[in-house]
């Protein structure tokens, strides 16, 4: 069943058939995705990397439930994703899942621990919203509106917003992508740390392929297909990584 | 094209939404001002043309009999222009095929055509012949109303004999403009009517034969009115003179006057009110459209755009949204006026009326709206021009958001993350809060106000009709009869119980102030007509003393327990003081009351009658109306019944359609400040629905985000709505329109008027929250995060 070229003993949580994504611009239809296999294994930490426009965010946000292929089937743990419809995705999105984008997204109209608590709320096994600005080490800037804060610490709040409703897995649309080099790496130690003490399922889109180091595989997207699959012998930490 | 006029283009099809709510704002605006005004105009125009046209006469006097010669006395005053004698009689009338008697006025005209002051203007038919002596012309609605035609003839009791008249053409004259006999709210033109008749026709059988008894006259440019009656009631004071008055007084007129200052008073209101509502919104608007085209302009100025070029590119979109407003606004109030227009010639009739929206009213209706919509959308304007462009590249800075009053106060523990998102938005921008609710509130208020026209004119039915006027037919006698009258009534057929009054004709003197009036004396116990205090209670006439209708306290200046001298007109014309014992609060008219006894005393008379209430058994009404129409001592019938027919009829066609059209303004205004409110909210925190979307938000929950914000000024808005209305209201109620001699609306509001405000708004409300909750589900999670605000 499984494509990937490895074995892997970790069972797969997230399995991608034959996903296919097509933009239809008035004439032209643009192809998003290609008939792309995927599979995503408890507890990995995968780089997804390619050129712009190769369809990176597009798979991403399929396997997040933020969208739907235009055919082709998304499993998550045995459960048909495109055939939930959105009251489904909703609950999917709400329960097991977390997303990091460039720009932050943070409301900001509510203070740091007010957006983490904004998901502790409705998730089923949350942690307190304390516990996960600790984790991104920002116990120090709990009651701090979005406007009181720097990209790197906005980001680090996006990201404990993200894990403090302990998802499976963690999907981050270049995260870094807004940050200076030393404020990247902050964040990148900070998911790195999240996968390794929580266990959560990590995936990174970058166009960096220096942050490929770190990932246990490296999947290289072109042209809306996979173009290869490499797994690392060896996680590199975050400071050894170079760009 | 250019092309910076293709963006505006494409600018205002993005927002078609918007643009189309504020669109239906100014055009409420305009149409509003234009309907009010037009119909202003054209009554006006109408009024004046037939004044000058037809010689309507400046003064006015009734008496009891002069000779010819006292005219040129008359004449000779200084300050009159031209005058004319007549002889004008009020009498009973039998009109084929209506049951109950009518009334007649008949007018004395020459026997030969001539230009005379209160001319006539044929309608129909012809002038009446010289040697016809039974030839009238009558008022076209009295001829139209009975389905008569010429050629017909009706009976009428001519000094106590029943003659026939013969009908041979119709006419109108600008002194029954509003053909009432004095003292009714409402034309009846069944049982009322005006007729033209020869002079010598109508002296002879009046035997009036060489003299008068009424005297209408122009004044010269100048002249002291004031002064002119002074001395005509002088010389009259002889002859029987009821007390000369101006055009003020005079019935017609006066209605006339009411109504076109009312007019005056919506044609300002209104418009306030929308263009105000219409110019914040485009404010609102314009602001968050510059926002979001920040970089736009930037570009724009870098590549050599100057300030003004950008500035006016914004200002366009408002001209269009104004245009379009007009296009609209102006069609709508020119039907609108014209309907108006009409309504109102049903009541008042012209002999032609032309509606005219004149050039000036619509460019003043849309030059008012420009205005009120570019100073809208100044300042929104002026902060993007004044910008410098490479500060305008940058993203605009994040907004900065600090913990509310309620949390400053302790309270969050209560406020879900939703409701504190909901708050702290607004408080962020107290001001654009405040101009929504305040927008949201005007809509309620109007309701309010529609609601308030309504319940006071029901209020004033029930009362008048069921605490004051209890009769069912009130009688006058062409002269005072002797209390044995009392029972001559009680013997006719299905009278139940007789009530006699007196009425006497005075002038009243309190200080330097005078008025020309009637006391009517109450037999006792008076259970057909009742007097009423400020509670509106029934109370008992007293003993001795006056009672005044506390508005015409007001206009005298007098207060309980004050001396109040009264001349009467009538008989020996004694003059004596009378203390004010009481003031009743009656809604209609100037009357005053005593007890008939001590009225009879005052005219140092035995009991005598003027005329009586009756109550009866309505099985033998047809019996007893034949009856009256024999007694030739009766000059006129009057039924309550008609009256209220009269009244639910015309003020129930009248009320719905202006609640109509009230329920139409409310509905736009409150959905168009609730639609753009959160559009715009939708507009500015996509990024941030969408977030919580993905997060795992569900629609209901954002779309509870984002339409709470709306929802909490709703909440806010409908009590202060309430408060506005009530004062709106008010104000209206203090304005002469509704606070005349001739009627005033009491103030109340019912509750299920308030409540109907809140169902109305709260349905414009649920529309646009619809709409918007449709825009929600249809975005676009992905593309609200591909990009950087
Ligand atoms: N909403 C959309 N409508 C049309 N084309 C789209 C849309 N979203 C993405 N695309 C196209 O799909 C392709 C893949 O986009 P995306 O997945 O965002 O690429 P990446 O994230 O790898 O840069 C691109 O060619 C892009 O133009
Ligand atoms: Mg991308």
């Amino acid at each position: 069943m499984s494509l990937s070229p490895t074995a892997t003993a970790a069972p797969a949580i997230f399995h991608g058939h034959q996903i296919v994504k097509t933009y239809q611009m008035g004439e032209v239809a643009v192809h998003a995705l290609r008939q792309v296999d995927i599979d995503l294994y408890e507890g990995e930490f995968v780089v997804l990397l390619g050129p712009s426009g190769s369809g990176k965010s597009t798979l991403l946000n399929i396997l997040g439930g933020l969208d739907v292929p235009t055919s082709g089937d998304v499993y998550f743990r045995q459960q048909n994703l495109s055939q939930g419809g959105d009251r489904l995705l909703t609950r999917f999105r709400r329960e097991s899942i977390g997303f990091i984008f460039q720009f932050y997204n943070l409301i900001p109209s509510l203070t740091a621990r007010e957006n983490v608590a904004l998901v502790t709320d409705i998730a089923p096994h949350p942690m307190r919203p304390e516990e996960a600005l600790a984790l991104v080490g920002l116990s120090d800037r709990l009651d701090h509106f979005p406007s009181q804060l720097s990209g790197g610490q906005q980001q680090r709040v996006a990201i404990a917003r993200a894990i403090a409703k302990r998802p499976e897995v963690l999907f981050c649309d270049e995260p870094t992508g807004a940050l200076d080099y030393s404020t990247g790496k902050l964040v990148l130690e900070v998911l790195a740390r999240v996968n390794q003490e929580l266990g959560t399922t990590v995936v990174i889109i970058t166009h960096n392929a220096g942050i490929g180091a770190m990932g246990d595989r490296v999947i290289t997207m072109r042209d809306g297909q996979i173009h290869t699959i490499e797994r690392n012998q060896r996680r590199a930490s975050p400071d050894e990584l170079e760009w | 094209m250019q092309s910076i006029d293709r963006k505006l283009l494409r600018d205002l099809i993005t927002l078609r939404g918007q643009v189309i709510a504020i669109v239906l704002i100014v055009a409420c605006g305009i149409a509003s001002m234009v309907t009010m005004t037009s119909t202003y105009q054209s009554l006006q125009l109408s009024q004046t043309q037939y004044y000058s046209q037809y010689r309507f006469t400046d003064v006015f006097v009734q008496l009891k009999r002069a000779p010819e010669g006292v005219m040129a006395q008359i004449r000779e005053i200084p300050g009159v222009g031209q005058g004319r004698s007549r002889v004008v009689e009020t009498v009973t009338l039998d009109v084929p095929g209506l049951d109950d008697p009518a009334t007649g006025r008949l007018v004395s005209i020459p026997e030969q055509p001539r230009a005379i002051l209160n001319d006539i203007a044929l309608q129909s038919g012809r002038y009446i012949q010289p040697d016809r002596l039974d030839e009238v012309i009558a008022s076209p609605a009295f001829v139209a109303a009975n389905q008569l035609a010429l050629g017909d003839t009706i009976s009428a009791v001519i000094n106590g004999r029943w003659q026939e008249l013969r009908i041979v053409g119709t006419a109108l004259s600008p002194e029954y403009l509003y053909e009432i006999s004095g003292t009714e709210l409402l034309p009846d033109n069944q049982r009322f009517g005006v007729f033209w008749m020869g002079r010598q026709a109508l002296a002879t059988a009046f035997d009036l034969d060489g003299a008068f008894n009424d005297v209408v006259l122009t004044l010269t440019p100048g002249a002291n009115e004031q002064a002119v009656i002074f001395r005509l009631d002088q010389i009259l004071e002889r002859y029987g003179g009821l007390g000369a008055y101006g055009r003020d007084n005079q019935v017609s007129h006066r209605f006339l006057e009411d109504d076109l200052d009312g007019l005056q008073v919506m044609a300002v209101i209104l418009p306030v009110i929308f263009l105000g509502i219409a110019a914040f919104l485009l404010n609102m608007v314009l602001a968050r459209l510059v926002s979001t085209q920040r970089d736009q302009i930037a570009v724009l100025k870098a590549f050599g755009y100057s300030n003004l070029e950008v500035g006016l590119h914004f200002l366009k979109l408002v001209l269009v949204v104004v245009a379009l407003g007009a296009i609209l606004g102006i069609g709508l109030g020119r039907w609108l006026g014209e309907n108006f227009t009409h309504f109102y010639v049903q009541y008042y009739q012209f002999p032609s009326v032309q509606y005219r929206a004149g050039a000036r009213v619509i460019v003043g209706a849309v030059g008012v709206s420009a205005i009120a919509a570019l100073i809208g959308a100044f300042h929104a304007v002026q902060g993007v021009v004044s910008l410098p462009p490479a500060e305008a590249m940058r993203p605009e800075p994040p907004a900065s958001f600090k913990p509310t009053i309620v949390e400053r106060m302790g309270l969050q523990r209560w406020l879900s993350p939703a409701g504190r998102i909901i708050l702290r938005n607004l408080e962020r921008r107290p001001l654009q809060a405040l101009m929504a609710m305040v927008g949201i509130s005007m809509a309620v208020a109007i309701l309010v106000v529609g609601g308030y026209f309504s319940d006071a004119i029901d209020q004033i039915m029930a009362i008048q009709f069921q605490t004051v006027q209890r009769e069912d037919i009130t009688l006058t006698f062409t002269q005072p009869l002797s209390g044995q009258v009392r029972h001559d009534l009680a013997q006719l057929s299905g009278v139940l119980r007789v009530e006699p009054f007196r009425s006497v004709p005075v002038r009243f003197r309190y200080g330097h102030r005078t008025r020309l009036g009637s006391i009517t004396g109450l037999s006792a116990p008076s259970t057909l007509r009742q007097l009423i205090d400020q509670d509106m209670q029934a109370v008992p006439i007293p003993d001795d003393g006056i009672v005044l209708t506390t508005k015409l306290a007001e206009l005298l200046h007098l207060k309980i327990g004050d001396p109040l001298t009264v001349e009467v007109l009538e008989g020996a014309r004694p003059t004596r003081q009378v203390p004010v014992a009481g003031l009743v609060d009656e809604l209609v008219g100037l009357a005053t009351y005593m007890h008939v006894d001590a009225l009879n005393a005052l005219m140092q008379e035995d009991t005598s009658y003027s005329g009586a209430y009756l109550l009866v058994d309505q099985q033998q009404i047809t019996a007893l109306y034949s009856q009256l129409k024999q007694t030739p001592s009766v000059a006129s019938v009057a039924q309550r019944e008609t009256a209220i027919h009269q009244f639910n009829e015309t003020i129930g066609a009248t009320s719905g359609a202006m609640n109509a059209v009230l329920m139409l303004f409310a509905t736009i205004i409150s959905a168009g400040v609730i639609y753009n409110a959160a559009r715009i909210a939708l507009s500015e925190r996509c990024r941030e629905l969408a977030t919580l979307r993905i997060i795992g938000f569900t629609q209901r929950e954002i779309a509870f985000i984002l339409l709470g914000e709306q929802g909490a000024l709703i909440l806010a808005a409908v009590p202060v709505g309430w408060l506005l209305g009530y004062g709106l209201a008010w104000v209206l109620n203090q304005s002469p329109a509704v606070d005349s001699e001739m009627v005033r609306l009491p103030f109340v509001i019912h509750p299920a008027s308030y409540l109907f405000a809140l169902l109305v708004t709260a349905l414009a409300a649920a529309g646009s929250g619809l709409l918007i909750g449709h825009q929600l589900r249809r975005l676009d999670l992905i593309a609200v995060l591909k990009t950087r605000e």
